[in-house]
């Protein structure tokens, strides 16, 4: 390797045209005899589908095509759940489309085709539907009692599944010789996605042969492709996915919907290009939801505060479906639970709950914000109980730097890290001691607005996934990913990845990667992706995987080209391999500096192909899978300093300081921005963010109006910094970001809030603490 | 239908539309002037924002003919002859944009603010930019390019 482009400011090359509306999204695709699509939502949590008469719909202006399920239902399976996480679990239909009975608020029922999208939406009004109402299923506990009313009936329960972790010692035993045990129980309110663009797919028929081009407001376009080929019936080979310009995905599209096998199948049905996007509050009913779980955890320790043991439960709601890796979300959590301390006992129960909302599935961090939330919450007030500063406690639990690699209790190797310096570096950076001076004086002056400072040193898991991890855990597919390296005839450069990025920078970072592999200028490179055919192999992008995986691939094949390069230099340069330099994209003779080739020359050699070695392949270029054979584990310490106004309950963050160890990074400003929308998210759940349902099984929070996205004002000013722990397991010591502040940042902000008011007598507020809620429980604590 | 005549960045349009027809639909679908996007249905996102006649507004919140005679900037106007304005300058340097889906609407609105207040504070920036929307970048680096942008108007 010769370049230093790694670790380089460099802007970004996506940036041209996003800054002047030069745009690509799935909505601005438009072809000649395009249809509209509108989809009819159930009004009702739960119904039986007596009646669906499109006819009416049908006389409308401009509509040219309707469907109701059963109309559809020939030519459409069930959507897929890749991840069955035990063998026994319970796996209901899922018809894209409703044909007996709805399920959620949402559950889509007919669907309406015409010329534009304003005929679309109103000939919906003219479908007539007949349902008779069935009860809700929405208190998760309830849900599982006897005779409770049931989400799918055919199933016999509303009880997808139970998993069990149990590591170590016995938890029962553990627990009888603590000192001290803590039991909280916490709520982790559903969230919505709410990824700025909207869903959207369009569909184009290609001739009369049955292929498709589907484009779609997608992160997963291969994955897409597959399951597309399985619910539909069109064969593979005939279909063509395409991701153009994505705004956003933060989990909610690595999905395949309902709606984009809807599209196919209408444009299959109907020969013509269909779209259909989605308004926003559509969105909020069918774009699958996060999070939505109540954790019971248990922690042991001694008066020490060493940590002996840690037992979680956790309900989980499904939801009324199980979508692409709806079970799976609590799964990836379910080893993050002991975080980074050790213990010697571990013992975690996750139960899946059908009820009858929105399905849940993957939303930024999936399954590790929970786990992170639960310990360092718990481990706050064990340091409460311990009479022990929260740091402290911390402190003398954590995996010390040089423990590494150290393998945890839940059985992950974590391979390098280092969480004295990122606190301590955490902690001046924030003033940790003035600012517990500042929250006594106030204590004691009984202030009315109470300063609380909040913690949270945690570590994730990113780099998904090692394949044969993913077989013991039943997802069905691999966590390999692809890459290619194409050096054109004029020496330029075109990276290929199945990595399908939505706002992270993929393009400049593999163009950093490889520019800095080959010796060849940043500039010189262009990263294909996002499409079937021009991609043809990938995986795709979610769970911060792309940079560790994808990027790593990238690595590998430029390392292949300059590999090939190097038998054909020494074949023009007359010498040996083993005598040739690689420097700044150039071969040399060690010792004679004028026997030189350059990259570019010898592509243009090898495209013209008269003067090769004997036998070898005309071409420098090379493709690398990458399986990972291992985790990586980014960490990092977030503090964080609330100003609570107990008179209103209103809470202002008056300073965030995080230090996050990401390994190496490519591109510093990349890495900053990614920490800081982290950030926002994390802080939204602990502050302001909750998908509300009435007692009817409702979205009551159902626009943006009654759904609280922050915006600017809403939040502070971010100090961010940095240590860095190269990983062990890949060759750019990198490991990945993009969750890190979501994860990390709603228990510091929620242990903040707990902590100004912890003298009032309040010792836990539930998410999102709303000036409503914090003053309900200053006015509890004081009775 | 009603007879409309606007002019979108700098070019001249007469048409026949729907009395009910939004004016961001009419840039996109009929215009074919995409690079305003539409980020949702109850006028909060100001993904949309676009200028009427030296005004921002949220142009899901406008119908079409409510723009008869106007003079509409949007996002793919503000570059000249290729140059792009100070404040995309800042946003492209200064990494305040990821998907870029919000972006427009925060040019749009970040233009209008430094119009009227060409040395605004930190503070004033983020509440001229509430109703805009973002999801990417918490909004620290857009804040700060715009304001970057406010003190470029001073040297240059
Ligand atoms: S689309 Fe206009 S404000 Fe959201
Ligand atoms: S950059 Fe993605 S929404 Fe703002």
């Amino acid at each position: 390797m010769t370049g230093q482009e790694i670790g380089r400011a460099r802007l970004r090359k996506e940036d041209a045209r996003l800054l002047t509306g030069q745009t690509n999204w799935t909505d601005n695709i438009s072809v000649g005899g395009l249809l509209h699509l509108a989809i009819l939502r159930s009004p009702m949590a739960h119904a039986r589908v007596d009646r669906v008469d499109v006819t009416p719909a049908l006389e409308r202006p401009g509509v040219v095509a309707a469907f109701s399920g059963a109309d559809l239902a020939g030519g459409l399976g069930s959507l897929p759940c890749a991840w069955p996480v035990t063998e026994d679990i319970v796996l209901p239909d899922h018809p894209p489309i409703a044909v007996d009975e709805v399920r959620h608020a949402g559950d889509p029922v007919a669907v309406v085709a015409a010329r534009d999208r304003y005929a679309a939406a109103d000939a919906l009004e003219a479908v007539e539907v007949d349902y008779t109402p069935l009860p809700p299923v929405l208190d998760l506990e309830a849900a599982l009692a006897e005779n409770a009313p049931l989400v799918h009936a055919d199933k016999g329960t509303n009880r997808c599944y139970d998993w069990p972790l149990r590591a170590g010692e016995d938890f029962a035993s553990v627990r009888r010789r603590a000192d001290v045990t803590v039991k909280r129980r916490y709520h982790q309110q559903r969230l919505i996605p709410n990824a700025m663009e909207p869903r959207a797919v369009v569909v184009v028929p290609v001739a009369a042969s049955d292929e498709y081009t589907v484009y779609s407001s997608t992160q997963i376009p291969h994955i897409l492709r597959v399951m597309l080929a399985v619910v539909t019936g069109v064969p593979e080979h005939k279909l063509r996915v395409i991701a153009p310009d994505v705004g956003g995905g933060f989990g909610s599209k690595l999905q395949v919907y309902g709606e984009e096998a809807i599209a196919l199948a209408v444009a299959r049905r109907t020969g013509r290009p269909v779209k259909w996007t989605e308004s926003r509050s559509e969105g909020y009913l069918a774009t699958h939801h996060g999070r939505g779980m109540i954790q019971d955890i248990e922690i042991a320790a001694t008066r020490d505060g060493t940590v002996l043991g840690l037992k979680a439960d956790l309900l989980v709601d499904m939801g009324a479906y199980l979508m692409l890796v709806t079970p799976g979300i609590p799964i990836l959590g379910a080893f993050m639970y002991p975080g980074i301390y050790k213990m010697g006992s571990y013992e975690l129960n996750v139960t899946g709950v059908f009820t009858t909302r929105t399905p849940t599935d993957a939303y930024r961090g999936a399954g590790r914000p929970e786990a992170t939330y639960a310990i360092e919450r718990i481990m706050d007030e064990l340091a409460v109980e311990l009479a022990l500063d929260p740091v402290e406690l911390r402190r003398r639990n954590w995996i010390r730097h040089e423990e590494f690699p150290y393998t945890t209790i839940a059985g992950l190797t974590y391979d390098s890290g280092n969480y004295e310096a990122a606190t301590d570096k955490a902690l001046a950076l924030f003033g940790y001691d003035k600012l517990r001076a500042e929250q006594a004086d106030r204590n004691e002056r009984g202030d009315g607005v109470r300063l609380g400072i909040g913690v949270s040193t945690y570590t994730e898991m990113c780099g998904l996934a090692p394949s044969r991890v993913l077989r013991d855990l039943r997802y069905a597919a691999g966590g390999w990913e692809a890459a290619s390296v194409r050096v054109l005839p004029t020496g330029k450069v075109e990276v290929v990845t199945g990595t399908s990025p939505h706002g992270q920078g993929h393009v400049t970072c593999w163009s950093q990667i490889a520019a800095d592999v080959l010796g060849v200028p940043f500039e010189d490179v262009e990263v294909v992706h996002g499409d079937t055919r021009a991609a043809p192999q990938g995986m795709d992008t979610y769970g911060s995987r792309s940079l560790v995986v994808g990027g790593t691939a990238v690595h590998h094949a430029a390392t292949k080209v300059v590999e090939r390069a190097r038998k054909v230099a020494a074949h023009l340069l007359e010498a040996s391999e083993r005598d040739l330099e690689f420097t700044d994209g150039v071969f040399s003779v060690k010792g004679s500096p004028d026997a030189r080739r350059t990259l570019q020359e010898i592509a243009f050699e090898t495209f013209s192909s008269h003067d090769l070695p004997d036998g070898m392949e005309p071409t420098i270029n090379a493709g690398h899978v990458l399986d990972p054979d291992t985790f990586s584990y980014p960490h990092g310490t977030h503090l964080c300093a609330v100003e609570v106004d107990t008179e209103t309950g209103h809470t202002r963050i008056r300073s965030y300081v995080c230090v996050d160890d990401v390994g190496r990074v490519v591109n510093p400003p990349i890495v900053e921005g990614q920490v800081h929308g982290g950030l926002a998210q994390g802080i939204a759940q602990a502050l302001f963010e909750e998908a509300v349902y009435d007692d009817e099984g409702n979205l009551v929070s159902g626009t943006p109006a009654d759904y609280l996205v922050p915006s600017a004002p809403d939040l502070p000013e971010f100090v961010t910094d940095r240590t860095e722990t190269p990983a062990t397991s890949n060759p750019l010591g990198v490991k990945g970001v993009g969750e890190a502040g979501t994860i990390a940042a709603t228990p510091a902000v929620v242990g903040a809030v707990v902590d100004a008011l912890r003298p009032l007598g309040v010792h836990d507020i539930r998410m999102p603490c709303t000036p409503e809620r914090v003053w309900r429980a200053v006015r509890e604590a004081s009775r | 239908m009603t007879r409309i005549s606007v002019k979108v960045d700098g070019t001249a349009y007469q048409d026949e539309v729907e009395p009910r027809l939004l004016l961001v639909h009419y840039l996109r679908d009929r215009l074919g002037l995409t690079g305003t996007p539409i980020g949702c249905d109850t006028s909060n996102c100001g993904a949309c924002t676009v200028d009427l006649d030296g005004v921002s507004v949220k142009s899901c919140s406008v119908l079409a003919v409510q723009a008869d005679g106007s003079d509409v900037a949007t996002v793919q106007g503000l570059a000249r002859d290729g140059q792009w304005t100070g404040l995309q300058r800042a946003f492209h340097e200064g990494h305040a944009l990821q998907c870029g889906y919000c972006t427009p609407g925060m040019l749009m609105a970040a233009r209008d603010l430094l119009r009227e207040n060409p040395h605004p504070s930190a503070d004033e920036v983020r509440h001229a930019l509430e109703g805009n929307l973002c999801r990417c970048t918490g909004y620290q680096n857009i804040v700060r390019a715009v304001l970057a942008a406010s003190e470029q108007e001073v040297t240059t």
